[in-house]
């Protein structure tokens, strides 16, 4: 008897996990908050950004009450697997080793990834160029399976939590070029201390690395919501919304063709 | 170099978050050391088993692979295993509970070892009169064993939490919105990390300072009727 | 869950665990020197002295090793110009150097404290049997105080030595590849969560009860003179 009493109470002790029911009233939509323009934290601690507002724009469309975690970059796919949000509206391409894992709504924008580097730099975009140099990417990142697979041999490759880490350990010069989403660098060089760099090299859009675009990350499982995810993403493209909240950050189209 | 750039209320609240999940993984340390310290000392072979197993896993793991485990790891596991049962749970703790929960869970080992050094330092012959006196179990810990107990572990404990509250800077990882995070919030925002991380190290420095001397003045509390030799 | 999988990432893990007890190793060895002035200037009577110490181990004990990292690295990078003209750029500019620095730094602060106790707590009547024959200064210090202080730290010491190996785990996040980081970079590829995680787990508990057994036999052999047992 006194044995099982132990047991029971240390077992309680080691597992007070709260496990709730799956009921869900409410939609969680994960993101990162390290990734400006399209979603960071303000300094009133908001999240803000693109990401974000599109976000919204889509759960008032599926009328649904929505709210917000965050998540560190690498542990977005996990976190959603792990059932701590629905869905994932963090700027995420859609690839086919992430396909595997986690089902896709229709892309809601595309972006090619550039090149940076300090101005007086004459570093070129090219494998004799490059060799040798230290390129800062995001890891687990379409950036980084570029890098790796483009110019893995000839270069050395940083790879970093955030792409805000990447960008000041580029200013400290710890890396000589970052490689990133062209939308989030020009957002970064228009920044105080991103004056003394500049893009550089092609745009680079090869549907190997930069996939489908970016869309919407859900569970496999989760077919309905896919389904409304792809009707409200149609309905905001065709009512204005979308343009509206493009027009607000960015004087180009992002959606492509 | 201090211009802080709005940062600084952002900061503060990070400072009350840290103290708050500091002082909840504390709790939950204290009652996980305390039923780690009964185990250990247990007559039975499952329980002191179950307790070593837990100090020795917990204390042998880094905290950041642990933080990890239970936050990305366990919920997936759970679920993993729950559907081939054929039911679905969700385990949604929010980074706040992930985070003193793992805290609580490895400061608690090391609770553990406190208490038991504590409960053993205090002398077989006082249960075993109070035993004599008819006193049940139960009133012999909360009237004998658990007060001496207490005061004896109180510097122990004071070393826990001040380990403790300098853990909480992890949970940053997990995007709990305490210190550190709000930290490299502003430094990847303004791009001054110095001042940032260096202001952060000040609100952890003054967070001890505070703790040190609270915990000078409970243990002279503690130690109010017993001899000083 | 799959498990033997994971085999296959074994040998990566291993490189970064290799890694990992690189910069502990090399990170205490350094703490361990330092850390031998640091305690004597803690307790010396002379402020000058006293107070410099006194300092350091305060910040360096008083706040996350996280946050010294953080600031060591990330932070000497706000100063990059200056560092450039004093020369020390080249070894800031380096992740593992600032991994190794702050590490050092840290487990000085702690060893030094571990020193101040073990020092104060060598008994009064050696110290007077050491002046007795002569000795003063260094000597008694070499000869007397220094080799009891250690063998009274070494218990406290072994504890440092676990602590320190299971911070390092926190320079993944500066991004080098120790056993954390390769197990990081792998969930981030694999997303094979808690099987990369426990075997990581796994792994590190083996190196801290190796180095737990490790310590056993050292203090054994150096209190050996002291057992009663036959």
């Amino acid at each position: 008897m006194k044995t099982t009493i132990n047991a029971v109470l240390l077992i309680t002790g080691l597992f007070i996990f709260s496990v709730s029911a799956a009921e869900m009233k409410t939609l969680r939509l994960g993101t990162e908050g390290a990734y400006a323009p399209f979603n960071s934290v303000n300094k009133e601690g908001e999240l803000v950004g693109f990401d974000i507002e599109i976000g919204k724009a889509l759960c008032t469309e599926m009328k649904v009450k929505c709210e917000w975690v965050t998540s560190d970059w690498d542990g977005l796919i996990p976190a959603l697997l792990a059932k701590k949000f629905d869905a994932i509206v963090a700027s995420m391409s859609i690839t086919e080793e992430r396909k595997q894992k986690i089902a896709f709504t229709s892309k809601y924008y595309t972006t090619p990834g550039r090149f940076v580097r300090m101005k007086g730099d004459a570093v070129e975009a090219s494998k004799e160029s490059l060799k040798g140099k230290v390129i800062g990417v995001q890891g687990g990142t379409i950036s980084e399976n570029f890098v790796r697979g483009e110019f893995g041999e000839v270069v050395d490759i940083k790879v970093y939590g955030t792409q805000d880490e990447a960008n000041l350990d580029f200013m400290a010069g710890r890396v000589d070029v970052i490689f990133a989403d062209s939308v989030v660098l020009v957002d970064f060089l228009k920044s105080k201390s991103g004056q003394q760099a500049e893009l550089f090299g092609p745009s680079f859009t090869e549907a190997k690395y930069f996939g489908e675009g970016i869309g919407i990350g859900l569970r496999k499982n989760d077919q309905a919501l896919l389904e409304a995810f792809n009707q409200a993403i149609d309905a905001i493209r065709a009512n204005g919304t979308y343009q509206k909240i493009n027009a607000k950050y960015f004087d180009f189209d992002l959606f492509g063709e | 170099m201090f211009d802080l750039q709005g940062y600084g209320p952002s900061l503060l609240a990070g400072a009350s978050m840290t103290i708050a999940v500091g002082l909840s993984a504390m709790v939950m340390a204290c009652i996980l050391g305390l039923v780690g310290a009964w185990a250990k000392l247990s007559a039975s072979y499952t329980a002191r088993a179950t307790a070593a197993v837990y100090t020795t896993v917990i204390r042998g793991t880094p905290e950041l692979i642990l933080l990890l485990l239970l936050y990305y790891g366990v919920p997936t596991l759970v679920q993993d295993l729950a559907s081939l049962a054929g039911y679905e749970i969700i385990l949604n703790f929010n980074p706040f509970l992930a985070g003193a929960v793992t805290l609580g869970l490895i400061y608690g080992a090391f609770a553990t070892e406190v208490f038991r050094g504590a409960f053993e330092a205090i002398p077989r012959g006082q249960t075993e009169a109070a035993q004599a006196l008819g006193m049940s179990r139960f009133r012999v810990a909360v009237h004998i064993t658990l007060p001496q107990a207490m005061r004896i572990a109180l510097p122990g404990l004071g070393n826990v939490w001040m380990i403790l509250i300098k853990a909480t800077a992890l949970v940053s990882i997990i995007q709990l919105d305490e210190v550190m995070r709000k930290a490299k919030i502003a430094a990847g925002a303004t791009h001054q990390p110095f001042t940032f991380y260096l202001l952060a190290s000040f609100i952890f420095l003054g967070i001890t300072l505070i703790s040190s001397l609270v915990q000078r003045q409970l243990e002279k509390k503690a130690h109010r009727g017993v001899g000083q030799a | 869950m799959n498990f033997t999988t994971m085999l296959e990432y074994l040998p990566q893990m291993l490189d970064g665990a290799w890694l990992s007890l690189q910069i502990t190793g090399l990170s205490l060895f350094l703490g361990f020197l330092l850390a031998i002035p640091v305690s004597l200037m803690r307790l010396s009577h002379l402020a000058a002295l006293r107070l410099p110490a006194q300092l350091y181990m305060f910040y360096f004990r008083g706040t996350p090793l996280l946050v010294q990292l953080f600031l060591i690295y990330y932070g000497s990078g706000q100063f990059r110009h200056e560092l450039e003209q004093i020369g020390l750029w080249a070894f800031f500019r380096d992740a593992w150097f600032c991994a190794v620095f702050a590490l050092t730094l840290n487990a000085c602060a702690y060893t030094a404290e571990i020193f101040r106790g073990a020092i104060l707590a060598v008994p009064k009547s050696d110290i007077q049997a050491g002046k007795a024959f002569g000795m003063s200064g260094l000597l008694l210090f070499r000869r007397i105080i220094f080799p009891k202080a250690l063998r009274i730290a070494l218990p406290s010491y072994g504890n440092e030595v676990i602590f320190l190996l299971q911070a390092s785990s926190l320079v993944s996040i500066i991004t080098l590849m120790d056993l954390t980081g390769v197990a990081s970079r792998l969930v981030a590829k694999t997303f094979a969560v808690y099987e990369i995680y426990i075997l990581t787990a796994a792994i590190y508990i083996a190196i801290t009860y190796m180095l737990v057994v490790i310590f056993k036999l050292f203090e054994r052999i150096l209190n050996k003179h002291l057992r009663t047992d036959s």
